[in-house]
């Protein structure tokens, strides 16, 4: 059996911090709701009716203890919340050289793809003491990516790109789940994210037989859709290059300034028109509803592949 | 609320009340609430409409050419010129003055009738262009933000309209009363002037914001 | 019948269907909304029922997953909008608040009819809608799931919770009406029972925050009837837009169930202490200050939706700044008992109730509100625990509470005292054994609205529905009791409580419309000397 368990387990480093965090609010939760308890026991022990405990001397000015209790919740309040913002303001700055790998939600699995083309449904397989950075899409509803491990949640919402990094220390099996309630089997969407020790990582990685690498993929697709027409070397229409493109800024037309990460990369597939690069007519069709999230996280991670830095991967 | 038609109205309050004073100011305080809820009613709506109108400023501006501003333009005169109407209906049921009451009251329900034919052409002639949401709208032709675009604008007009459909019937009403032997109390038809200049007030909100922002562009 | 020897009063004055069907007044509409409310809230523990058995096994015995989803669908949308929201307001609060005003009727008794029928063709209508073929949501409508991918009656559901909208708004309106312009003679606003502001803050929500969500509702309607896009990202829409107009409405929907209840309280705590309320014009401005920050906090509940980190900065904040007043309502009553005579019967036994609960739900609110650790418990039974806590172990127990409180006055009998302690005591047990597991369960990770789940968890959702079963009990007792005094208590004298308050001046039961004459008030709520004796707020009734 299981005994009683009382504590998520911990795969890394964050979950540590979390976890100081968490006993800290245990701590204040406790003093105070003992406080509360003892003083209502008290009281009604001490003056409940008929009992002879002095009674004069009433309290009757009130603001002086108003204002103190008032300032005193409000300090240990502002406290913890600079506590948890702090934490939580990591969460929004992943590191420039992590793993990347492309996560797709759909009712009711995860499917995960990994930079060198290995593909993984409802498991995923990461190295110990690497930043891994998770580039999340939904293909129907809202869901949420949850490794209580590793005390990261991410809702994945349709239509746009979400990400999420972390960072496992200690190679192991947890849980993995979806969060946001999506339909039937939202229970059942889920499963395990094993951490493996570098060196088990990369065999696991070769294990899996030899695939195409996920730009290489995306390179193939690239021409099937019929990009290279416009965006290629030897393109009919003047379209904009996208070697070099990403992670740069780019002018639009409406005079501000964007960087091309993957979010405006899928954005500008899907809606063409909403973000014009400038000196560009506003020309290119819409794919929304042709490519599914699969294939656009494959054409991404190709123009990302073209972009100033090497390409990520093993 | 309590506008009740009995004989004795005008000389004895309802038994909860203390003077017709007090149950006057009830019923004003009670309808100033529900404008209340009202505005935010509307206002939920407009803000999920400047929300996506921020979201894509060009295509919702190039979506917004497709209004007919004359006859929005119209509408702003139309209904304008009926909450004058109103005002003056009001002020003449105060002194006393039922046949001009009646007859500025019947003015005010014609000039919204009036907004209602002009609306309801306006909406043919959206429907001729494909670009009614639900019923024939041209994704291919107008594109899919457009069909945003004009979804807030039937949900918003439409929603109006009814608010309107609704003021005409008791101007209406009140127009027929105030010419008959039994003449409706000055706070019904202040209160339901009340409403009027609240309906006329939303169509201020939504005239801009539909049909003149980003026009020039 | 239950009228004191020969005596009229509002129960006895007529007795035809018919004049309980059309009655205006106040205190009948009370009773019918009674006899509606217990009726949901029996339907919702139902479905409640059914979710705690399914979860005794980790693998999903009872019901299968789609059946498992309309059944917490049906005890959200149940719980929140038929029970809950219109708890106290419509039953305590359409009793109380003109006899504790020293008005004769609620400003608009028509209205209040209305606002009855209206609530009763919603619940009809979404019940219909559960039971056809339920829903299967959750009670949040979260989209696109609701519109583009769910296969039950969303349409009818919500149209039912539209009409219900209606009759929250005529009833906030009715309410504030009536503080505002039916006082009796004497009464300004700081002699104003604490249960009056916080009704009547709870009324400022309710027509502030419901058109939202009606506005929200309906073009919710329309994407799924028209198949247009409105927050579906499929056809350009925003599904976060909607979960921001969906808690803008629903995050201060939790203040219209736990002010009123707070209401209630601060009535019992200083009546059963024999003592003032400490820090009353504190407390009240507490009340309003929750409602005015509780429309400012809705983001709390997407810090993990995507939603920009400088959003989530400041809603964390504003969650912060509103859990002070409630921080501050809960030193006030412990204030209140200190050097005071304090009774023990069974209304204070669950103000007491309401202390703790209220106290350790308020307290795992801070937890969620640091936003690194919402980010792990949010969507996990940690969430459904803390929020239990505040609905349950909070507005329930106020609203348990404060009907043992009034029960003297609105029947005119007397409840058997022991069989209420002992439930209220039971209740209390079987709260906690119910929901404090959830709080493990939650930060184990367990997310909410599985019907199965790692076998690891069992344990504590073993100890849950033992607890529920126990919380069960607790809630069908006082049908027994309390209908056993209906037809057998003991007759009640006007002020059984000696309280202080104007409706503790008419008769038990009241006569229909209240008080021959408005009565003078002379002095504020709660006054008691040295000894404990009651002064009361006017002389008579």
């Amino acid at each position: 059996m299981y005994g009683l368990p009382f504590w998520p387990a911990r795969a890394g480093a964050y979950a540590g911090q979390w976890d100081k965090l968490f006993i800290g609010l245990l701590i204040l939760a406790f003093l105070t709701a003992g406080l509360v308890i003892f003083l209502l026991i008290l009281y009604a022990a001490r003056y409940r009716h008929g009992s002879k405990a002095d009674r004069s001397n009433r309290t009757r000015k009130s603001w002086r203890f108003e204002v103190s209790w008032t300032i005193a919740s409000l300090l240990i309040f502002l406290i913890l919340g600079a506590w948890g913002a702090h934490l939580f303001v990591r969460l929004y700055q992943p590191p420039a050289n992590a793993l990347q790998i492309f996560v797709v939600g759909k009712q009711w699995m995860w499917k995960a793809q990994h930079p060198g083309g290995q593909r993984e449904i409802n498991e995923l397989h990461v190295p110990a003491g690497r930043d891994v950075r998770l580039v999340m899409a939904s293909q129907d509803v809202i869901h949420s990516f949850f490794i209580p491990a590793l005390r990261i949640k991410q809702d994945v919402v349709p239509g746009r790109y979400e990400s999420l990094w972390f960072r496992a220390d200690k190679p192991g099996r947890y849980h993995l789940f979806c969060a946001e309630y999506c339909g039937t089997d939202h229970a059942r969407m889920g499963g395990w994210v094993t951490v493996m020790a570098s060196r088990d990582f990369a065999r696991w990685l070769s294990d899996q037989g030899g695939q195409p690498s996920l730009a290489a993929q995306g390179a193939a697709l690239f021409r099937r859709y019929g990009c290279s027409g416009c965006h290629g070397q030897s393109g009919a229409v003047r379209a904009p290059r996208l070697e070099g493109l990403f992670g740069g800024p780019v002018p639009l037309s409406d005079g501000s300034v964007v960087i091309a990460d993957d979010r405006y990369v899928r954005d500008s597939i899907l809606l063409p028109k909403a973000q014009i690069a400038a000196g560009y007519q506003p020309i290119m069709p819409s794919f929304a509803g042709q490519i599914g999230e699969d294939d656009l996280a494959k054409l991404v991670a190709y123009i990302e592949s073209l972009g100033p830095e090497k390409p990520r991967g093993q | 609320m309590p506008c009740r038609r009995r004989p004795m109205a005008e000389q004895a309050p309802a038994f909860q009340y203390a003077s017709l004073a007090q149950q006057d100011e009830a019923s004003t305080l009670g309808m100033w609430t529900f404008l209340a809820t009202e505005v935010l009613f509307f206002g939920a709506l407009l803000a999920g409409y400047s929300a996506y109108r921020i979201t894509h400023p060009a295509l919702f501006a190039e979506a917004a050419r497709h209004t007919r501003i004359v006859l929005g333009t119209a509408n702003t005169a139309i209904l304008l010129t009926s909450s004058a109407f109103m005002a003056t209906a009001v002020e003449m049921t105060s002194a006393g003055r039922r046949r001009a009451a009646a007859v500025c009251l019947a003015f005010t329900a014609a000039l919204g009738i009036g907004f209602m034919l002009v609306k309801g052409w306006e909406y043919s002639l959206e429907y001729g262009e494909h670009l009614v949401p639900g019923l024939n709208f041209d994704v291919g032709l107008h594109g899919g933000i457009a069909e945003l675009f004009f979804l807030f604008y039937f949900f918003a007009t439409g929603v109006h309209a009814l608010h309107l459909t609704i003021g005409i019937a008791m101007v209406g009403g009140l127009a027929l009363r105030s010419a008959s032997a039994d003449p409706p109390k000055a706070i019904s038809v202040r209160m339901i002037g009340l409403y009027w200049h609240f309906v006329d007030v939303v169509w201020i909100f939504l005239f801009p914001l539909i049909y003149l922002v980003g026009r020039n562009q | 019948m239950m009228h004191g020897a020969g005596t009229e009063n509002y129960l006895n004055a007529e007795t035809t269907l018919r004049s309980w069907l059309l009655t205006t007044d106040h205190k009948r509409i009370a009773l019918l909304y009674f006899a509606s409310i217990t009726f949901f809230f029996f339907v919702g523990g139902v479905a409640a029922a059914l979710i705690r058995l399914q979860l005794i096994t980790p693998y999903g015995g009872l019901v299968g997953a789609d059946t498992y989803n309309r059944l917490f669908t049906m005890h959200g949308i149940i719980m929140v909008w038929f029970f809950l929201i219109p708890s106290i307001p419509t039953t305590l609060g359409n009793f109380m608040l003109p006899m504790m005003i020293g008005a004769r009727d609620l400003a608009f008794p028509r209205l209040n009819l209305l606002s009855w029928y209206l609530y009763i063709a919603g619940g009809l209508i979404t019940l219909s809608a559960l039971l056809l073929g339920g829903v299967d949501t959750g009670w949040t409508f979260y989209e696109p799931l609701s519109t583009a991918y769910a296969n039950g009656y969303v349409v009818l559901a919500v149209l039912g919770i539209f009409i219900a909208g209606f009759s929250s708004v005529l009833t906030g309106l009715n309410f504030i009406v009536t503080v505002h312009k039916l006082r009796a003679p004497g009464l300004i606003w700081y002699r104003l029972p604490v249960f009056i502001w916080s009704t009547y803050a709870t009324s400022l929500i309710l027509v502030l925050a419901t058109p939202v969500l009606a506005m929200t509702l309906l073009m919710l309607a329309a994407e799924r009837l028209l198949h247009v896009g409105i927050f579906d990202p499929a056809l350009g829409g925003d599904p976060l837009l909607f979960q921001h107009m969906f808690w803008f409405y629903s995050h201060p929907a939790v203040y219209i169930m736990i002010l009123p209840s707070m209401g209630v309280i601060s009535e019992i705590v200083p009546c059963f202490a024999r003592k003032s309320l400490f820090g009353y014009k504190f407390v009240i401005w507490c009340s309003i200050a929750i409602a005015v920050i509780g429309f400012l906090v809705w983001g709390h509940h997407m810090f993990v939706s995507g939603q920009s980190l400088y959003a989530s900065l400041v809603f964390s904040f504003l969650s912060y700044a509103v859990a002070v007043p409630s921080a501050i309502k809960v030193f006030n009553w412990i204030a209140t008992m200190h050097k005071g005579w304090i009774r023990f019967d069974a209304p204070m036994l669950y103000a007491f109730g309401f202390i703790g609960l209220f106290t350790i739900g308020g307290l795992t609110g801070l937890f969620l509100a640091a936003l690194a650790v919402d980010v792990h418990v949010t969507d996990t039974y940690f969430v459904v625990a803390h929020f239990h806590y505040i609905m349950v172990g909070g507005a329930v127990m106020g609203y348990f509470g404060g009907l043992h409180y009034w029960w003297p006055k609105i029947t005119g009998r007397l409840y058997p005292e022991y069989w209420a302690r002992f439930t209220a005591i039971l209740t209390f047990f079987g709260f906690n054994l119910t929901f404090f597991p959830q709080f493990i369960l939650g930060t184990l990770g367990m997310p909410r609205r599985y019907q199965v789940y790692p076998p690891e968890f069992q344990i504590w959702h073993v100890l849950s529905s033992a607890g529920a079963s126990i919380l069960a009990i607790g809630y069908a007792l006082p049908i027994f009791y309390l209908g056993w005094s209906i037809l057998k208590g003991a007759r009640a004298p006007a002020n059984p409580w000696r309280a202080t308050g104007l409706e503790w001046l008419t008769r038990s039961p009241p006569p229909p419309h209240n008080f021959a004459s408005a009565p003078e008030v002379v002095r504020g709520p709660y006054c008691y000397d040295e000894e404990g004796n009651a002064l009361p707020q006017a002389a008579h009734g």
